[in-house]
């Protein structure tokens, strides 16, 4: 068993194990840190699979931003306190057992996926010179439209979270 | 028994399961939020395999825009909750079924 087999499982079973832990811890905030967890691990495959921008990107974007935004919100909101009514015990059993489901059908179609090796040979596509290359020769169009997409996202969220006027004037409310 | 690229998809199908399962399950709907931004990754780490298995950047370039698409959505998305939050003050997805009646 190699170096990369033993990294592969290891992280596999952070991220899996994490992963559950988000959608089974009772308190929001221990939600977030397990997914950050989870997205360390997937950044880590990410460095395994030598695509190390994306890697960099990830933990930037997800774990720096993304997730600073769901803490932000939770905890502006109050929500760390136990206070979530669970739903009945049929519900969440119905909920497990259709994912479950789902696993076991797609699992059945990919049993027979062609078993191709990873290019053994370590290459440098991910690499941060050929990533650029190819996003500011073939991709210029797309990065430009999320830039407008990014404003758009921006201004609306703006829109959305004002005070909603009363009868054309920002009524000062005591929340 | 050397990793392959299926080792991949079935870690990454699993992840995605994970992510469904979430969404049925919980009721506060940050959680849900949070379910489907495993969904993406599971997904992103799909493409990156692929990529590494054909050789070809065009997957990792896809993976670049998911994530800055999944950041927009994120931000308008949880102003939506912060929107739905001061209205109801609780963030239980069962409250929001008004459009039914």
């Amino acid at each position: 068993m190699d170096i990369y087999s033993i990294l592969f499982w290891v992280l596999s079973v952070i991220a899996v194990g994490s992963a559950l832990g988000v959608i089974f811890s009772r308190n929001p905030v221990n939600s977030v840190m397990f997914l950050i967890t989870t997205f360390f691990a997937i950044s880590g495959h990410y460095i395994l699979m030598n695509a190390q921008f994306l890697a960099i990107v990830n933990i930037i974007v997800y774990a720096g931003a993304i997730m600073v935004l769901f803490l932000f919100v939770i905890m502006l909101m109050n929500l760390n306190a136990d206070v979530e009514p669970q739903k009945g015990q049929l519900i969440q059993l119905a909920g497990l057992i259709s994912g479950g489901v789902l696993f076991l059908v797609v699992l059945a179609g990919i049993k027979t996926a062609g078993v191709q090796m990873m290019d053994p040979k370590s290459t440098d596509i991910g690499l941060i010179a050929n990533l650029g290359r190819v996003l500011f020769t073939q991709y210029v169009l797309p990065f430009e439209i999320s830039s407008v997409l990014f404003l758009s996202a921006m201004i609306g969220a703006i829109v959305i979270g004002k005070k909603e006027p009363v009868h054309g004037v920002y009524k000062e409310t005591n929340q | 028994m050397p990793i392959n690229s299926t080792h991949y998809l079935f870690l990454s199908l699993l992840l995605f399961s994970i992510g469904i399962m979430g969404t049925l399950m919980r009721r506060n709907a940050i959680i849900i939020f949070m379910c489907i931004e495993l969904m993406l990754n599971s997904v992103n780490l799909l493409l990156v395999a692929f990529s590494k298995m054909y050789g070809d950047a065009n997957a990792q370039l896809f993976v670049f825009f998911i994530m800055t698409v999944a950041a927009a959505e994120v931000a308008v998305g949880l102003a939506i909750i912060v929107m739905m939050y001061r209205k109801v003050h609780s963030v239980d997805i069962n409250i929001l079924n008004r459009l039914k009646h």
